[in-house]
């Protein structure tokens, strides 16, 4: 077997296995699934009329407009709970014997990755499935709604690459866990809510450089509006960016770890 | 021979029996109250969570006072009591976890062999998060005339404040309830989400004949609705009798269902 399909098989059964822990324990899967969509229906519910302000734009209905929200909250949580489980495993010496084993460093992180970005497919495919079912149509279509999806699990990829680097720098989940207000801040100084002219400052002003908001138009455009390459292109250069923020923070956490033990 | 004769005592109607319960109260809360002072970091998120929705609902959702039918032009003065409620549902959900953290490393297990009825020991727990929300409630409120909130004078301050507290203490049943049926740290999601949805199921972020007609419907029915009504009418116009008695009535009803059903699972605890 070559050393890449040998990887691939440890990056798939690493994978496989932070899916499964996040579905058995409930606090791992209510960030990702419940309160998301409990949000999702109180904000529908409750600030629906806000479509008849003026400026706000032409959706078919509010549901519609914050599905790309909650897709973000969803895969931002994701992002954290998965960091979590994995300073748990640096906690429970999980990690120590995965480094001990005859396996590349970079596929144990990987491998966790994976299971972040397996949750932000599902949590993407969840609040489409639950826009559909409730009467919110996808502008764009199939191809709108795959880019959608397939934008979110790459932002999920991305952001767990942070979460995978701060679990593996503090070894702590107790401090992964403290970054959860932390992430309800990103989210609400970004449009993820509400459209950005249309929020008070500072937040419109701060959601407007805030890196998640181009993600958010990124997924949003094609679901309220179909598919617009600009706001895909930005999105796309928004996750890269995170991306390469978490690569370089995560191979910086990995050499700590394995100098500390 | 001597812890008979204590229980003896706390279960009769005596006035020492009453002292030697509410010196237990007394107890319990003290025991919550040096967990506050002793580990000042385990409130934080308890206080961060209802201060971020609060700062964050009013920086996006804050334009909606301009959709006609708002009865307020200050979005912070009508959303704060929310996040105060808030901050009191995640406080009594934390003592349910806590509660949970106790039975999980035998603390609660010493309790019940104590001579302590039963109804002592929930009643410490639950007036322990009544005082806690007290924390929360009072950073947000600060924050909230920070940035321009309305001041709901004497009386409103204090049926906002009476609302939280009370809430709390609902809170604190739910969350005890599910602890004792549960038995794990586990049920924390679920005593947080019962909290959240209760709380966020009311004209949280519109008036009620602006929230869709799904969420009117559920609002018009959830009882928190009254208390939220109540805890906010200082904030948005003056203080009423009328607007006042629906909240306490509610609070009274959720408390005569919740407080029942949490002391039915901790008289069946370890039985």
């Amino acid at each position: 077997m070559s050393e890449l399909a040998r990887s691939a098989r440890v990056v798939r059964a690493l994978g496989a296995r932070s899916i499964r822990q996040t579905f058995r324990r409930p606090q791992l899967i209510s960030p990702i699934v419940v309160f998301p969509t409990l949000l999702l229906a109180v904000q529908t519910g409750g600030a629906g009329a806000g479509i008849e302000l003026p400026g706000f734009p032409p959706v078919q209905s509010f549901l519609q407009f914050m599905l790309a929200g909650s897709m973000m909250q969803s895969m931002m949580l994701a992002g954290n709970s998965g960091g979590i489980a994995f300073a748990v495993d640096i906690e429970m010496g999980f990690t120590d014997r995965l480094f001990a084993a005859p396996i590349p460093r970079f596929a144990i992180v990987l491998g966790r990755l994976a299971g972040t970005a397996a949750l932000g497919l599902f949590a993407s495919v969840w609040f489409l499935a639950i826009g559909l079912i409730f009467g919110a149509e996808i502008a764009g279509g199939v191809p709108g709604a795959l880019l959608a999806i397939a934008l979110t699990t790459a932002a999920a990829l991305a952001v767990g690459g942070i979460g995978a680097a701060i679990a593996l720098r503090s070894g702590s989940a107790s401090v992964v866990q403290g970054l959860f207000p932390l992430v309800l801040v990103v989210l609400f100084l970004s449009s993820a809510f509400f459209p950005q002219e249309l929020m008070i400052e500072p937040a419109k002003t701060i959601a407007e450089y805030n890196p998640l908001s181009f993600i958010v138009e990124g997924v949003r455009e094609p679901i309220i509006s179909g598919i617009d390459a600009a706001h895909t292109l930005e999105a796309v250069a928004a996750i890269l960016g995170i991306v390469v923020l978490g690569l370089v923070l995560s191979s910086r956490a990995l050499r700590h770890r394995l100098r500390v033990g | 021979m001597e812890a008979a004769a204590v229980t003896e005592a706390a279960k009769a109607p005596s006035p020492a029996a009453w002292r030697t319960n509410l010196a237990t109260i007394a107890a319990l809360v003290a025991r919550a109250k040096n967990e506050l002072v002793r580990v000042p970091g385990a409130a934080i998120p308890g206080v961060l969570a209802p201060t971020i929705f609060f700062l964050g609902l009013n920086g996006v959702f804050g334009g909606l006072i301009h959709l006609s039918g708002f009865d307020t032009d200050s979005y912070e003065s009508f959303i704060v009591p929310v996040s105060m409620l808030q901050g009191a549902g995640f406080t009594g959900a934390a003592a349910g976890v806590n509660l949970a953290r106790d039975y999980e490393q035998g603390w609660v297990d010493r309790l019940l062999v104590s001579p302590a009825p039963r109804w002592v020991l929930l009643t410490g727990n639950v007036l322990a998060a009544g005082l806690r929300a007290f924390v929360p409630a009072t950073f947000v409120l600060a924050i909230a005339f920070l940035i321009g909130a309305r001041w709901p004078g004497l009386d409103g301050l204090v049926v906002c404040y009476l609302m939280v507290a009370a809430m709390a203490a609902v809170a604190a049943c739910w969350g005890s309830m599910l602890a004792l049926h549960y038995k794990s740290q586990s049920a924390a999601p679920l005593m947080q989400a019962g909290m959240m949805g209760l709380v966020l199921l009311t004209p949280a972020y519109a008036p009620l004949e602006l929230l869709q007609p799904w969420l009117e419907k559920v609002a018009e029915v959830n009882p928190v609705t009254h208390v939220l009504e109540a805890a906010r009418q200082g904030f948005v116009g003056s203080v009423t009798w009328s607007d006042t008695w629906p909240g306490l009535t509610a609070l009274a009803g959720l408390l005569l269902v919740l407080a029942p059903l949490a002391l039915r699972e901790m008289r069946r605890t370890n039985v």
